[in-house]
């Protein structure tokens, strides 16, 4: 799942550069031109992706330091 | 003198908050720099919002529509969702775990104890420092305008010069004092509120300014159908603004690298420390796109109605106003009226503000921790004397900026892009740091320094800036590539960190090992 994921992203990244609907002036409802709708269904999707990604892809060694002890070190606090 | 007192309020409310924050004040330096460690998810996803838009959200947004189109959410808005969110999993969680867990407060710190290098510390401050200082001119001398363009012809007598308006110079001192108040007295913590309130009220007011100006450019019964209206005559007018075909299609992908800039943002780097756990960054993950959706959709769509939107048979907005970003403002003055011109300019105070305080803290945290407790001993120091020395340099930072904004810049405006660029340059550094075991210390130089370069000789090439719309332009398959210089600088980054680490020594096990724990023995 984790890769399918990351996949996701890569496709999400790609349908962002729309270039088919570059001069296509089509108006959805009347109100939303269609390049300007399919950029709010990639920011829709983007949400939903990271919400899957919070999921499968979440880097759990990071909670790990919160049990873990604070150490101050050189570069620490100074 | 209605949007005076709306501002004053709204001023008055902000300075309130920041000085109640400050009764949470614990007294150390690691409160006042980071909270604490004590921001939960819904302020962390408030101010990492708030930091990362700034008035351009509102006003720019519209005035580029205006100009360009609808392309322009593609190009800043879109491309915003899904890499922010990118830099707040990939590289904020982890820096917020090596945060947490090795005591930083600043990039600096960690990027020195992360190469072993006092050096590269040495090297990247007066980058960073440098690349935020015309950032926080911008906003600052973009608060006074705001100000004075609401207040024209309230005082007639006393500011004749200025048309009855506030003075900038008077505005901008006023913005900078209640900002200076409420970071000083509230540090992260007060910032982190007050971003809250001021995220809230400019994603509020924006909607509402939508739904004003729809209804007054439509003049038909009902919200959807002026929308429709609205729409229709932009068809009519103006059907191109309706499309990206005015736009260059590698210059829109090679753009899709400026918000990479994230990543190396000294300000959000510190927003990042103040989470209370891991956890708390999966909410500013999921809901950041959804945000910048929410502030960035209805602008452009009040920018591209207002290419031919009419009253009385005129056009609202002339195409006179295309390079001033004003068109939000003409709008809002010709349908709305004074209550909502004033809330209008509270929402965009609101913006800029949410960006200066994070900025002004986080410069004056720089100073403290990787010049005065680097540099000299940090036992000599209380809590309390590190504390004042924070606030110091924070007092020192607006005054400064606060200076420099008297002389009004206005080419600074033009560095907007190009402090994005550099930082988005600098992203490869971060990236390699947390991910590339074999990153070493002259890679990093050799990042740094490329970047430098690159970034000063396109800058020279743009003339300083001047050209706002310089593209660079690349030879290939028969025509002239157009790019944006940011994929330039970037490229080479890439290249002479991966390049030289591979032709150095890797770095010590020891050091790597505290950064990689699954490294083998």
């Amino acid at each position: 799942m984790k890769y399918a994921i990351w996949l996701s992203v890569v496709v999400l990244l790609i349908l962002h550069q729309d270039f088919w609907w570059w001069d296509d002036g089509t108006l959805l409802l009347g109100i939303v031109p269609v390049g300007l709708a399919s950029h709010l269904g990639i920011s829709l999707a983007a949400a939903v992706l990271w919400c899957l990604a919070t999921i499968y892809c979440w880097p759990h060694s990071a909670e790990e330091t919160e049990s873990s002890n604070v150490s101050t070190t050189e570069g620490g606090q100074g | 003198m209605t949007q005076l007192a709306i501002i004053g309020v709204y001023l008055a409310l902000l300075l309130g908050l920041g000085l109640f924050s400050s009764r949470l004040f614990r007294g150390t330096s690691e409160d006042y720099m980071l909270a604490s460690h004590s921001i939960g998810p819904f302020l962390l996803l408030m101010s990492l919002f708030g930091t990362t838009m700034t008035a351009f959200a509102l006003v720019g947004s519209t005035g580029e529509a205006f100009r360009e189109g609808i392309g322009v959410y593609g190009l800043m808005a879109s491309s915003s969702g899904i890499v922010h969110s990118l830099c707040f999993l990939l590289i904020g969680v982890k820096i917020w775990s090596f945060g947490y867990k090795h005591g930083y407060t600043t990039q600096i710190q960690f990027f020195r104890d992360r190469l072993g290098s006092n050096g590269i510390g040495l090297l990247l401050f007066p980058i960073i420092v440098g690349l935020v200082i015309p950032y926080l001119l911008i906003g600052v001398i973009a608060s006074g305008a705001v100000i004075n363009g609401a207040t024209i012809g309230t005082f007639p007598e006393t500011f004749a010069a200025t048309r009855g308006g506030v003075p900038h110079w008077l505005a901008a001192l006023v913005i900078c004092s209640v900002v200076l108040i409420y970071v000083f007295f509230g540090g992260m913590r007060g910032t982190a509120w007050a971003n809250t309130f001021q995220t809230s009220v400019f994603m509020i007011l924006g909607v509402v300014t939508f739904v004003v100006i729809a209804n007054g450019i439509g003049g038909q019964e009902g919200l959807w159908a002026n929308m429709q209206a609205a729409t229709a005559k932009v068809a009519e007018a103006h059907p191109d603004r309706l499309t990206r075909s005015e736009m260059s299609k590698f210059m829109f992908t090679t753009y899709l690298l400026i918000p990479l800039s994230v990543g190396m943002f000294p300000h959000v780097f510190q927003h990042w420390l103040t989470a209370r756990s891991a956890q708390t960054f999966k909410l500013p993950v999921i809901v950041h796109p959804l945000f910048i959706m929410l502030v960035w959709a209805p602008c452009v769509m009040v920018g591209v109605w207002a290419t031919s939107a009419t009253l009385n048979g005129q056009l609202i907005v002339s195409p006179g106003a295309a390079t001033t970003n004003k068109e939000l403002t003409i709008l809002v003055a010709k349908l709305a009226g004074p209550v909502l011109g004033g809330l209008l300019s509270a929402g965009i105070l609101a913006a800029i503000m949410s960006s200066l305080d994070s900025q002004f803290l986080c410069i004056g945290s720089i100073f403290t921790n990787d010049i005065v407790l680097h540099y000299w001993d940090k036992k000599r120091f209380t809590e309390k004397q590190i504390v004042m020395w924070a606030r110091l340099f924070v007092v020192a930072i607006v005054a400064v900026t606060y200076g420099l904004s008297l002389f009004e810049p206005r080419s600074v405006f033009a560095m907007g892009i190009w402090c994005f660029s550099g930082y988005t340059g600098l992203f490869p550094l971060v990236f390699a740091a947390l991910y590339w075991k074999r990153l070493t210390v002259a890679g990093a130089y050799a990042c740094v320094l490329t970047v430098a370069g690159m970034w000063l000789w396109l800058f020279a090439e743009s003339g300083f800036g001047a050209n706002a719309n310089y593209t660079f332009q690349l030879p290939a398959f028969g025509q002239q590539l157009e790019m944006m210089p940011v994929l330039p600088i970037t490229v080479a980054s890439v290249v002479a960190l991966v390049a030289v680490s591979l032709v150095t020594s890797p770095p010590p096990d020891e050091t790597v090992r505290r950064f990689f724990p699954d490294l083998k023995s």
